[in-house]
């Protein structure tokens, strides 16, 4: 069985995380980035052919995977293959759905002549044995396998649901239902029979934005290929908006954690070039935190994620955040409730996360949950105030901030190259 | 790179005490994240040193771990690459390395197969930071038949358990003792030599003829009238590891945050074996102050002035200070641990308390672990 991993996505609702990053891209977990998930759970259930389908920015995803070295997926044979869009003769299309960014890559995998193909998407945190997956597919002699969970009945409606018999044989789909008919959730990972796969993927080529749960599923359900719903009962958290995003942060730090990383089994690795120990000051205070390595912790840090050479200066609090690798906090800086982005600069005085929640003028389905945000490289001068529901984006300056202050539901977002 | 690199690993230390009794001192962990061996392979990779050898002898199995492969360092290469000769019978020699010139002349069909023109010599148990380069670039500008390294150590340190060097005016070295009872110089030979290849060829041929050993006393030594020999003084930090007192001190001054700048924050790096650990957890009732904390650990109390190495567990109620804690340690509830080196995958009871009342006391407890 080969792998093909969708992560060409932007994940438009990360807002300014994912301004310069692939959704997939994006850091978790204070050394992790989110891909690393289903490209470790991948090596662990034996499989080391694994396709990854960019699109959207691709640089930090290219640097990160490189040739596969952290998941030992550096192989003679197989191994990690980065598949972007390119030019063919007749057209030149960027990938416009997921299945047709598959079906784009038909001729990747049929070098590999797989009898099943695994398609994952980039943007979950997860811990999944993919084989025993594979196994249920081939004991039920199945066409095409979907991962499912059981979700609360009142949630269903913001996933697509399978309903399925008791042999978990599939009969219907419903894509976001007002009145769910079943609480087991699409989880958007599938097994198939690679020819089934293939016939559909041709089929379906003209179909405009050819998606595998709009097109792909119902077109072989509607050949009568046998469809069967693998049910999935561990760990799975969507990290798709901010709040989601946050909150599986936090889940981390609890002191037994649901999502454990420090169980021997089933590891999950990455690349890390900040390998040295993390380095807490004789006044530094941290409580029920996850520190990345080579931070250097002067202030005082509680509820926390914090990335891999982040420097906290002395005097400065910061509460229920995460902060991502390489960012640079000054000090007597306030932080509550705050994503702040990797290589961030907050300078001396600054504090973030004060005031009254009010809903976010630019966009209040993205910036909600009363967080600050805060996108990659961004700079934020001294003595600034920034309220809650806010992002901020690009090298800002005072005159950026009158009065010295960004009010709740306030943004700022500079675009364009940085001098 | 116009030089190759022989990274002289073999060494076993009295003076580390029970710390080297399953380990080479090369593979001492070291300041949370490294082996002591990564520093000079690191500057041999960041000196563009292509072809490195690691000469082994002593306790090898967790060094030889540690360099089951070489890409950490860059090393994994068509062309050139990391070598590790561990002493072998061969159809005329069944000895193991009787020194460090005896390990070098029983591999010597290295040194004659290669085709760069010089030769670097370094230990695995020193901590530092160099561009090998330079010195080689000092070694031919002096048209010197060896360069030794060589550092001025401060007033106190302990100057006899190294060679001791006297120079002249244009550093041509004058004298050169090896560790001696007495000695009117502070300047010490920190073990890094240039040589060129085959001149280190033939030196080590005429000492196999005469049964002589060491390169230190034997062919460094016994040549020092005869051959040009120059010493490079180098100023930045450099330590020797190889006794419980400087392994303990070394790694405490990375406390220093000039020192972690200098090693950590500045190019080049210091290059390790990745195992990919989560990031250090702080539960409640942690309280850690004036420390290193590496990757892996869990804490739950109070840890001051100390250097947690990766994975290490620390129950309620402990207080750790001063003190080293090895890889994979398991520390029980209420235990008190000060001016402590805790040897790795030990597992300490609840409630215990070990205290070094003058000097470092080394722990080592093989308990049974108790895993959820």
């Amino acid at each position: 069985m080969i792998a093909m991993l969708l992560a060409g996505g932007q994940g438009s609702r990360l807002g300014v995380l994912t301004e310069s990053v692939a959704k997939p891209a994006v850091s978790f977990g204070g050394k992790y980035r989110i891909i690393d998930f289903p490209l470790s759970n991948c090596i662990n259930s034996g499989i080391d052919t694994v396709g990854v389908l960019t699109q959207y920015q691709p640089l930090r995803l290219n640097t990160h995977i490189g040739i596969g070295i952290p998941w030992d997926l550096d192989r003679n044979y197989g191994g990690v293959t980065v598949l972007p869009p390119y030019e063919k003769s007749t057209s030149s299309e960027w990938y416009t759905g997921t299945a047709n960014a598959i079906y784009q890559n038909l001729v990747y995998m049929e070098q590999y002549s797989p009898k099943y193909v695994l398609i994952l998407s980039g943007d979950h945190i997860y811990k999944m044995d993919y084989e025993v997956m594979l196994d249920f597919h081939k004991e039920n002699k199945a066409d095409v396998t979907i991962a499912t969970m059981p979700v609360p009945l009142e949630e269903a409606k913001r996933f697509g649901i399978v309903i399925a018999d008791e042999d978990k044989k599939i009969n219907d789909f419903e894509e976001k239902p007002e009145n769910p008919r079943s609480n087991l959730a699409s989880m958007g990972i599938y097994i198939f029979n690679f020819k089934v796969l293939k016939q559909a993927l041709i089929a379906m080529k003209d179909q405009s934005n050819c998606d595998f749960g709009k097109h792909i599923i119902p077109y072989c359900h509607g050949k009568g290929k046998r469809l069967f719903a693998y049910e999935y009962n561990g760990y799975w958290k969507d990290v798709g908006t901010l709040g989601s995003y946050w909150e599986a942060n936090m889940e981390l730090i609890d002191l037994i954690p649901e999502f454990n990383l420090y169980e021997e089994y089933w590891k999950i690795y990455t690349k890390c070039d900040i390998i040295e120990p993390q380095y807490l000051a004789p006044e530094a205070v941290v409580e029920r935190s996850i520190i990345g390595e080579g931070a250097e912790i002067y202030g005082e840090v509680y509820n926390c994620v914090i990335g891999a050479g982040v420097t906290i200066g002395r005097g400065t609090i910061v509460r229920d955040s995460i902060i991502m690798k390489g960012a640079t906090i000054g000090n007597n800086v306030t932080i509550d409730r705050a994503i702040i982005a990797e290589h961030c600069v907050i300078s001396d005085n600054v504090t973030m996360g004060v005031g009254e929640e009010v809903p976010n003028k630019y966009n209040e389905s993205i910036y909600g949950f009363g967080l600050v945000v805060v996108g990659e490289e961004s700079h934020i001068p001294a003595y600034i105030s920034v309220g809650k529901n806010t992002a901020i984006s690009g090298f800002t300056t005072r005159d950026d901030y009158p009065d010295g202050v960004l009010p709740s539901g306030e943004v700022i977002i500079k675009a364009g190259d940085a001098e | 790179m116009k030089a190759v690199g022989i990274i002289l690993a073999g060494g076993n230390s009295n003076r580390m005490q029970e710390l080297s009794s399953k380990r080479a001192v090369a593979a001492m962990p070291i300041v949370g994240s490294f082996r002591s061996i990564d520093f000079a392979l690191s500057n041999m990779s960041n000196s563009h040193v292509q072809t490195v050898a690691v000469l082994t002898q002593y306790s090898a199995r967790s060094l030889n771990e540690h360099l089951s492969s070489s890409k950490w360092w860059d090393f994994g290469r068509k062309q050139g690459g990391l070598y590790v000769f561990n002493p072998t019978v061969t159809a005329d020699n069944s000895w193991w390395y009787r020194g460090t010139a005896d390990a070098m002349y029983q591999n010597i069909d290295f040194l004659k197969k290669r085709h760069e023109p010089y030769v670097i010599i370094c230990s695995g148990d020193c901590i530092y930071k160099m561009d090998y380069n330079k010195v080689l670039d000092y070694h031919i500008e002096k048209k010197a038949d060896v360069t030794i390294v060589c550092k001025d150590m401060e007033c106190g340190e302990d100057v006899d358990r190294f060679g001791v060097i006297r120079m002249d005016e244009e550093s041509r070295i004058l004298d050169f003792e090896e560790k001696p009872m007495i000695t009117e110089s502070n300047t010490i030979s920190t073990g890094i030599y240039v040589v060129r290849r085959r001149q280190l060829i033939e030196m080590l041929e005429r000492s196999a003829v005469e049964g002589r050993y060491d390169f230190v006393t034997d062919i460094l030594i016994r040549y020092k009238n005869i051959k040009r020999m120059y010493g490079y003084k180098m100023t930045e930090y450099w330590s020797n590891i190889a006794t419980v007192e400087s392994y303990f001190q070394t790694n405490m001054d990375f406390l220093n945050p000039d020192v972690r700048k200098y090693f950590f924050r500045e190019t080049p790096a210091i290059y390790s074996r990745v195992d990919d650990l989560p990031p250090a957890k702080y539960n409640p009732g942690s309280e850690v102050r004036n420390s290193l904390i590496s990757s892996g650990c869990i804490i739950n109390s109070k840890v001051e002035d100390s250097i947690l190495f990766k994975k290490v567990f620390v129950g309620k109620n402990c207080v750790i200070k001063n003190s080293i804690i090895l890889n994979d340690v398991y520390i029980g509830d209420n235990t008190h641990i000060e001016n402590c080196i805790v040897e790795s995958r030990g597992t300490l009871n609840a409630n215990s308390y070990y205290k070094g009342e003058d000097g470092i006391k080394i722990v080592s407890e093989k308990n049974h672990r108790y895993v959820l």
